[in-house]
């Protein structure tokens, strides 16, 4: 499997990714994770499109009402629209995506997997190296960064501060591409969290629902340390990224 | 507005402890539900709803049964479910219960269904997690068309279709209120307007004034969708106690054990005790003394425009002798004060200003 899923990440394109610095955001999800991460990115300055299920006009208005000033697309325009893409979908409809729509993106996994709410999933279930190696897998060419989804959705809302605030709350983000992760780092930092490089994607493993940071506020020093705790390999860099 | 608010008390019917921190039987939990009920009554609330679960620590499994017991022993609370988990359950079934049930208690009879949180239901009654959201779907669509208008022809993809179907007993169309209970799913607010049903919003964790804008989507829907302008409700966590002091030192004990465990299962951390202040301070625990959590109250029943108000009350295994003290002190003190305060100006809310910051 690991050797698999290697192998797949070399195929993607390394030679042309770069670290995206423009302030525009997809996200693929409009439930309350989706609408509240849009809202904030709204105000962090960013350009958002976002999409629900169905064609645009089914959550124009939830979008107009709960995050003004995103835009309420389907998700193929959200995927033309940005270079990042949040994937905010309730954890196992991201196989109903097609494997080829986020090639070259920075797709941020925000999903979780947690048996008594999602069902029996024995793949998810199985995943030794973290459901987002098996997003990955599922989206070879994607640019994959597990994050943002350490927090409930009315908690990252009330947990947002301004950059060098004390006791900020910080986020993780685990990913094989670290240009990738720089990118998510810069996006969590503009949201109001502090950043934590977390290493590669299986280390998302420890960003995961299973007693770790899940629905904790951590400042980036406590975060740091239990990732570093949890991980199986070492990590590139832990500490707030500036 | 003020004049038309209502006061309702939500319980999953826990098995509690005694007074020596021992559980009790879960039938005997039962038996003292009922006694609730009957205070509440007694004391002037306006309902009396129960839960739906399939666990250990809940007793509420057939909560149709245990509210047409309180239907023979009161005479003009309303009676209803708080939450109907509709995507497993039957809507004919879910008929022909509240239709008997509004027969026993000449007409009292009401619903709030949703999805549910807690799933247990789903393997039990051998449905999948994957239909989740198209087994609500479908459900909700015929219940209402059972609800409204008979004789019923029906067909979908999770129950047998229907044809020309008539079900006893029969009741008026409208009759039984049907709420639909939303945690924080836009799609399920615009669900609700789509259909005509008032909301209930589950507001149990965080600030409440976070949900305004889902009021307010829920207003522009059923605008957009051709509807009359229709109540919303609240449904929230609490307890009163004579002090401020006694209802929190009565309350966190069981707030930790309960949420420690639904944490365990969910994933989340064990919850601590600054956690349970903040909740009690300007979160969802109303949890104090009549006078705080009549402010507080009347607080969110301004912001969020509401016409109900159900507290889900004692949280926990809080024994039942305390219970039905909360009960007393929630119908005789905290519901008058409540109504002073709104009949009242509005005040200038230091509250909500200060947590915007």
């Amino acid at each position: 499997m690991a050797v698999a899923a290697d192998h797949l990440t070399a195929e993607a394109p390394r030679a042309t990714t770069r670290e995206i610095d423009d302030r525009r955001l997809g996200i693929v999800g409009a439930g309350k994770f989706g609408t509240t991460l849009a809202r904030a990115a709204v105000a962090a300055g960013y350009d958002v499109a976002i999409s629900g299920s169905g064609p645009s006009d089914t959550i124009a208005l939830t979008i107009d009402v709960l995050a003004p000033g995103a835009h309420a697309a389907t998700t193929d325009e959200v995927v033309r629209h940005a270079d990042v893409i949040v994937l905010a979908v309730p954890t196992h409809r991201f196989r109903e995506l097609q494997s080829d729509l986020f090639a070259g993106k920075v797709l941020i996994d925000a999903t979780n997997y947690w048996p008594p709410v999602d069902g029996d999933d024995p793949e998810l279930a199985d995943a030794a190296e973290g459901t987002s190696r098996i997003v990955q897998q599922h989206f070879p060419a994607a640019r994959v960064v597990k994050s943002l989804n350490q927090l409930g959705y009315h908690q990252l809302e009330e947990s947002q501060r301004p950059h060098g605030a004390p006791n900020r709350i910080a986020i993780g983000a685990a990913g094989d591409d670290q240009l990738a992760v720089r990118t998510v780092m810069r996006l969590l930092d503009h949201l109001g969290f502090d950043p934590v490089d977390a290493g590669p994607l299986e280390n998302g493993v420890a960003l995961e629902p299973d007693g770790s940071p899940i629905a904790t506020t951590y400042t980036a020093e406590q975060l740091a340390k239990r990732i570093s705790r949890c991980e199986a390999t070492h990590s590139r860099a832990n500490g707030p990224y500036v | 507005m003020i004049a038309t608010l209502e006061f309702g008390l939500d319980t999953f019917v826990p098995v509690t402890v005694d007074e020596d921190g021992l559980p009790i039987d879960g039938a005997q939990a039962i038996r003292n539900t009922i006694e609730e009920a009957v205070l509440a009554e007694a004391v002037g609330i306006d309902s009396f709803n129960v839960g739906e679960h399939y666990r250990p620590e809940f007793m509420d499994s057939a909560g149709h049964v245990i509210l047409a017991a309180i239907a023979g022993r009161t005479e003009r609370i309303r009676l209803g479910t708080a939450v109907t988990v509709l995507s497993t359950q039957d809507p004919v079934r879910l008929y022909t219960e509240s239709a008997t049930l509004d027969a026993i208690s000449n007409g009292r009879a009401q619903l709030i269904v949703g999805r549910g949180s807690a799933i247990e239901s789903f393997p039990l009654f051998g449905f999948d997690l994957a239909d989740y959201e198209e087994l609500y779907e479908e459900k909700l669509g015929l219940l209402v068309r059972l609800l409204r208008e008979q004789p019923v022809t029906w067909s979908g993809r999770f129950r047998s279709p229907l044809t020309n179907q008539v079900l006893s007993p029969p009741i008026a169309a409208g009759h039984v209120p049907t709420w639909v209970g939303v945690g924080g799913s836009p799609q399920s607010v615009v669900r609700a307007a789509r259909l005509g049903l008032p909301l209930m919003l589950a507001i149990i964790g965080g600030r409440p004034e976070r949900f305004a804008p889902y009021v307010e989507l829920y207003k522009r829907a059923l605008e957009q969708h051709g509807q009359p302008q229709l109540p919303v409700g609240m449904h929230t966590l609490g307890f009163v106690a004579a002090t401020d002091e006694q209802a929190v030192r009565i309350q966190w004990p069981h707030y930790q054990e309960q949420f420690a465990r639904i944490g365990e299962e969910r994933g989340w951390s064990p919850p601590t005790y600054e956690h349970f202040l903040a909740e009690v301070d300007h979160g969802s625990m109303y949890v104090g003394s009549p006078e705080t959590v009549a402010r507080r109250i009347a607080q969110v029943v301004r912001t969020l425009d509401l016409s109900r108000f159900h507290l889900h009350y004692a949280i926990g295994r809080i024994p039942h002798e305390e219970r039905m003290e909360m009960i007393d002190l929630f119908g005789r003190e905290v519901i008058p004060r409540v109504r002073e305060l709104l009949a009242a100006a509005p005040e200038p809310d230091a509250t909500l200003a200060g947590g915007r910051s």
